[in-house]
């Protein structure tokens, strides 16, 4: 009998493939994982502490540093916390505004997870072009807001700037754009013999499972839970529009596939419907004190973002700082059920299985 | 005129002719190296919506693989402190030496040939497995987790491809009735062997892209994976050695197959004769080369398992159902 050793392989915090600082320290014999160890804290900032010390409005550019793929989910959700807590009603043109932008952010962001999910498979053009189509969308975002990532666009009542003249139709023309390329995408990775291999019936999960560990976002839609709090529980204005919540029933990262570049179909929905009853005039600020106090109290917001439901909580004494102010970061949550996917696997479906998750890791360690 | 030379009496000036010619092929292996290296980059470039190189040697990038080779030869030479110091040192050459020997048995033209060998298929396949010996020794010598998983990775795939690869051939040799590699070119005066063995062409494709580590099957060095695989822990001429020797195998590969199916140095129509079979043994080569390039930008990698299961499951009994269908057919020829 051949005597063989379990081994300790430390993948992380510099790896090609953890998406930036993660760890994980595996127990490995052969290639087959005994079990996993995630390690994060690599890139804890302490947003949520650094926050008491600030006023509102200062926080919200620490919001951008956390999901920095798609930071414009994260501005509205502080927002949206502190008008919920003030009873601010925000102009009809702001919400429209916020709405194309969050939409923009989400098509970007599972953009950039197509593109690096196929990278981490070892396929190096779908990055290519989803980075062509994501830079055009940047390109428009850094025309609204001014900047290419780190938006720090949105402000408690509204937006901090207009649309420039002629950007409504630049979004617009977007679309059919998008879905043109889409089906590029499909056409050069959907059906690939080995791209299949690599991703059906990898890292299966149920719909158990994945309510006990409090998954969300394309994580849960995948096992067939229809549960998108743009529909759910619709906030802004999301109720006046016209799109499906995609959801897939096989759970494995196959289904977590389809249903991002699914939700991009579905994105392109709300931007097409939100550009045709685009306000042609009106605020985009609402009257807001200079300087703003949220009441005594506290409040719990929740949002859609590309990665799951992302929350504020805020508890204030009445300060113009927040008491206490905590993030419920949807990719840390989603990140707990990997060391139980990977055991018995390879180290092939590892990388397989922790793309699939959509981590980014500025969200996981806050 | 090598032929005269090879059985001439041994001297101090046959010597020097072999050892001269041997140089000019090493120069011509190293510059196809260098431009193969560019056409990747450009070629991938271009189909990734990108430049290439563009800066060093003017618009096309000529001298990019220059500078960085250059730069290699001037980086620190590092050899981890708890390594297999002799091992490590001399794991490049193993990995490198075979792929230029095999290089002499491959005939580039009718006269273009340095060693006419009676058995040139056999010994370019022996000769070829070797380099794996290098790659799980630099995997093991490296004393890096890694690199010992690449090394493995790339002996179980050699073993796997290696025996498809070789059935595979076997069509071609129960064909032709030889193992040399010029008769082989000659049989094939009439109609290529890819339009005669398309079977055995698409498996000796599929598992002469696995013996070269490349896309989809670069399981060894995978970067996404394991870093870098075996050679995670070299750095220098010594890591440019192990690409050389990739890149070197390359050609000997494309060669190889052009040889084997694509009819040589033979012209695609007999009244285009006037065209030196030079041209089109490169023309043909080069077209293998470009698919190669092609592959590693379309693909994504490969399991490791379903590597296997592959190899032994589907390209092992496809290339023995087309010895076996071969050799009846071949018989009942025979018979009429």
């Amino acid at each position: 009998m051949l005597r063989t050793e379990e081994m300790l392989l430390n993948v992380g915090p510099q790896h090609p493939s953890t998406h930036g600082v993660f760890r994980l320290v595996l127990k490995i014999d052969g290639e087959t994982i005994v079990e996993a160890k995630p390690v994060i804290g690599y890139l804890h900032r302490g947003t949520e502490k650094l926050a008491e010390d600030l006023q509102y409005t200062q926080i919200i550019p620490y919001t951008d540093r956390m999901d920095y793929v798609s930071a414009m989910t994260n501005n509205y959700v502080i927002c949206h916390a502190v008008e919920t807590m003030m009873d601010i009603k925000v102009p009809e043109r702001a919400e429209y505004l916020r709405v194309i932008a969050m939409e923009l952010g989400r098509v970007a962001s599972h953009l950039v997870w197509f593109g690096t999910y196929l990278l981490d498979l070892g396929a190096t053009s779908p990055l290519l072009y989803a980075f062509r189509e994501r830079e055009m969308i940047i390109n428009m975002l850094n025309e609204l807001s001014g900047a290419r990532l780190t938006f720090n666009y949105m402000r408690v009542g509204g937006v901090k700037w207009d649309a420039p003249e002629g950007w409504i139709d630049k979004v617009r023309e977007f679309v059919p754009y998008m879905h043109e390329q889409l089906k590029g995408y499909h056409m050069l990775v959907t059906g690939n013999e080995i791209f299949m291999n690599r991703v059906k019936g990898i890292g299966t999960y149920t719909k158990e499972d994945a309510l006990n560990y409090s998954l969300s976002g394309a994580n849960l839609r995948c096992t067939g839970v229809k549960w998108d709090l743009r529909k759910n529980e619709p906030y802004s204005i999301y109720d006046r529009f016209d799109f499906d919540v995609v959801t897939r029933e096989t759970g494995d990262a196959w289904a977590r596939y389809h249903v991002r570049l699914d939700e991009i179909e579905e994105s392109l929905k709300i931007l097409e419907q939100a550009c045709e009853q685009f306000p042609a005039e009106g605020e985009i600020l609402a009257k807001v004190p200079k300087i703003i106090k949220a009441p005594k109290g506290e409040a719990f917001v929740r949002i859609e973002s590309p990665r799951g439901e992302i929350g504020c909580y805020i508890a204030s004494d009445g300060k113009k700082e927040p008491y206490r102010l905590k993030f419920r970061r949807p990719s840390f949550y989603n990140l707990q059920i990997l060391p139980k996917l990977l055991e018995g696997e390879t180290i092939a479906n590892l990388i397989s299985i922790l793309g699939a998750v959509d981590i980014i890791l500025g969200e996981v360690d806050g | 005129m090598v032929e005269d030379l090879l059985h001439s009496q041994p001297g101090i000036l046959n010597f020097g002719i072999f050892f001269l010619l041997a140089t000019v092929l090493l120069l011509v292996i190293l510059g196809f190296v260098t431009y193969a290296i560019l056409a990747e980059r450009k070629v991938m470039g271009f189909m990734q919506l990108r430049q290439g190189p563009n800066q060093v040697g003017g618009r096309w990038g000529l001298l990019q693989t220059v500078a960085d080779v250059l730069k290699l030869l001037l980086k620190e030479d590092t050899i981890p402190k708890l390594a297999d110091k002799p091992l490590f040192i001399i794991a490049p050459v193993i990995a490198f030496a075979p792929s230029f020997i095999v290089i002499a048995a491959i005939p580039f033209t009718d006269k273009l040939q340095f060693a006419d060998l009676n058995i040139g298929l056999l010994y370019y396949i022996a000769i070829s497995g070797l380099t794996t010996i290098g790659m799980v020794t630099g995997g093991w010598a490296s004393n890096n987790k890694y690199a010992l998983l690449g090394g493995m990775r790339a002996a179980a795939q050699m073993i796997s491809y290696e025996i498809p690869l070789v059935m595979s051939v076997l069509g071609v040799i129960l064909l032709t009735g030889s193992l040399n590699l010029n008769d082989i070119v000659a049989a094939q005066e009439n109609v290529w062997y890819i339009l005669l063995q398309p079977v055995a062409f698409i498996v000796f494709i599929i598992a002469s892209v696995a013996e070269l580590n490349r896309v989809p099957f670069d399981l060894p060095e995978s970067e996404n994976e394991l870093v870098a695989g075996f050679h995670v822990e070299y750095s220098g001429f010594r890591w440019a050695f192990f690409m050389l020797a990739e890149y070197v195998y390359m050609f000997a590969m494309a060669s190889l197959t052009t040889v084997l199916f694509l009819g040589g140095w033979l012209p695609l129509f007999s009244f285009l004769d006037f065209i030196p079979g030079a041209v089109w043994f490169a023309l043909k080569f080069m077209f293998v080369v470009f698919l190669l390039i092609w592959f590693r930008s379309t693909f994504p990698r490969i399991r490791a398992d379903k590597l296997m299961e592959f190899a032994w499951k589907i390209l092992l009994p496809i290339a023995l159902a087309n010895i076996f269908l071969t050799a009846i057919i071949k018989e009942i020829f025979k018979l009429l």
